[in-house]
């Protein structure tokens, strides 16, 4: 795509990334609540539709026609900005995606650095959303998430850095290029590299659960306990946004492990056609590990339940981190002896 | 330090097994009922409300119209009448209106029933928005069957 015009080129990502990021965050909602009936042995969303497919886009009808209620008492501009800031951030970070080798909104080199800077804006969102609602409950909820959203960026920044380290590079697709070959190259079975590297998987993939607010870590949104947390004043689409920042993250944090650890577009195999038909490969690769990640999120959401508070901050500060930084002193260790 | 390790590991593993009971339940079969589209057929102990017993051959009513149900039942809903037909000895039913408004279903009139002339139907798909649809008379509903 890179004969492309530069404008062209452009529109062509802008239109391609907010649809992705919409379609998948309508979608996901689907998934969700059918892995969910199927973990229960129910049948989930049915009527609208065939197979309820039809289900994502009545409830987004619903929520359009609902009226956005604002509070009296709260904070008008950041009650109104909080769910953009939670979703601007998740859709920027598509921009450095790499799908396939050469389909990829920008190629640029700090591009892991990029996510991991707007990651950080959307714990913002949460916070300024729970401040702004002037609803104690919605404080307490988003100080909880700003705590462990810190919490949990750190043992994930570790593992980030030790990656960074392994690969030499920020550049995403050139983090891909060098797991090339057999699936044993990928970086989750790298051992020879780094023996701790599928421990270091598990606490990515748990981190980015943490950072996307999906249980057993939904301590922001706590449902049974702060009726919806942070996110409690909340009417219509302008929840409907916040849930569509929380699908998009996923969606990020699901492509970046897969981008990390396993290979990205790179097939299990190093084998791929040309031309045309090795993006569409790259490209489906990319989303059978994506989605079986994402699906897996959905699966753990049904398997545990919401653990106490303290629990969460023991379970990173005592064992998370600890193991991350062994693996990144490790790694570090590795590279300057052999 | 103690039990750090074994903390982890014990951990580690149930959180493993919890996930492999959800993988299991998820490839298993649906079980439940898809409510107004399929009905299950009621278990033989089920109590719906009474409906009158047929003979095998002629389809007439077993009921010999003496009466013991209208007694025993202790809300009164049932009112059972009949009359005795020229040259008969028997008394025939003409008449049981059985009131499933006030009924308690506490099978009373089933128990004293002597010659086995009503029993529990398995209907329990009743909802409806008037209270006179819930007034069932029982002789038009067994020739119903009948027909």
């Amino acid at each position: 795509m890179n004969e492309l015009p530069e404008v062209v080129r452009l529109l062509i990502f802008l239109v391609g990334i907010i649809g992705f990021a919409a379609l998948n965050a309508a979608y996901l909602v689907w998934v969700e609540r059918k892995g969910a009936a199927h973990i229960q042995r129910r049948i989930g969303p049915k009527e609208v539709g065939p197979f309820g497919l039809i289900q994502p886009l009545a409830d987004g009808v619903k929520l359009m026609t609902k009226q956005l209620l604002v509070p009296a008492g709260v904070d008008p501009i950041l009650f109104k900005v909080a769910p953009i800031l939670l979703l601007v951030p998740a859709i920027m970070s598509f921009l450095v995606i790499p799908f396939s080798e050469d389909l990829v909104g920008r190629d640029i080199n700090i591009g892991l650095l990029m996510i991991f800077a707007f990651a950080s804006v959307n714990v913002f969102g949460v916070l300024i959303g729970g401040w702004g609602s002037n609803n104690k409950y919605a404080v307490i909820s988003a100080a909880r998430a700003v705590s462990q959203n810190v919490a949990y960026e750190i043992p994930m920044l570790l593992i980030v850095i030790s990656i960074v380290m392994v690969s030499n590079t920020m550049n995403l697709n050139e983090i891909i290029r060098q797991q090339a070959g057999w699936f044993f190259n990928w970086n989750v079975c790298r051992i020879w590299v780094n023996p701790l590297m599928p421990i270091a998987f598990v606490v990515f993939f748990i981190c980015s659960l943490a950072e996307t607010n999906r249980a057993p870590f939904d301590l922001a949104e706590a449902e049974s306990e702060l009726i919806a947390g942070a996110y409690t004043e909340y009417s219509g689409m302008g929840f409907g946004v916040f849930f569509m920042g929380e699908y998009a993250n996923i969606v990020i944090g699901c492509a970046l492990t897969t981008i990390l650890f396993l290979g990205g577009w790179q097939s299990p195999i190093p084998w791929s056609p040309a031309g045309l038909l090795g993006t569409l490969w790259g490209v489906s690769w990319f989303l059978v590990k994506m989605y079986f990640l994402i699906w897996t999120v959905v699966w753990i959401r049904w398997t545990y339940p919401r653990i106490q508070f303290y629990y969460l901050l023991n379970l990173s500060w005592k064992i998370l981190i600890p193991f991350a930084l062994i693996n990144l002193i490790l790694t570090a260790a590795m590279i300057k002896v052999f | 330090m103690s039990g750090y390790f074994e903390d982890i590991y014990t951990g580690t593993k149930s959180l493993g097994i919890g996930l492999g009971i959800t993988i299991k339940a998820f490839f298993q079969p649906v079980v439940t009922l898809q409510y107004p589209y399929e009905t299950i057929k009621m278990s033989a102990r089920f109590r719906g409300h009474i409906e009158l017993v047929g003979s095998e051959e002629t389809g007439e009513p077993l009921c010999i119209v003496c009466g013991m149900c209208q007694k025993a039942c202790p809300s009164g809903c049932i009112t059972v009448a009949g009359e005795k037909p020229e040259g008969s000895k028997k008394k025939v039913l003409t008449h049981y209106i059985l009131d499933f408004t006030k009924c308690s279903l506490c099978g009373q009139c089933v128990e004293s029933c002597k010659p086995g002339a009503i029993t529990f139907s398995k209907d329990y798909n009743l909802a409806g928005p008037r209270k006179e649809d819930y007034v069932f008379d029982l002789l038009k509903r067994l020739t119903e069957r009948n027909s």
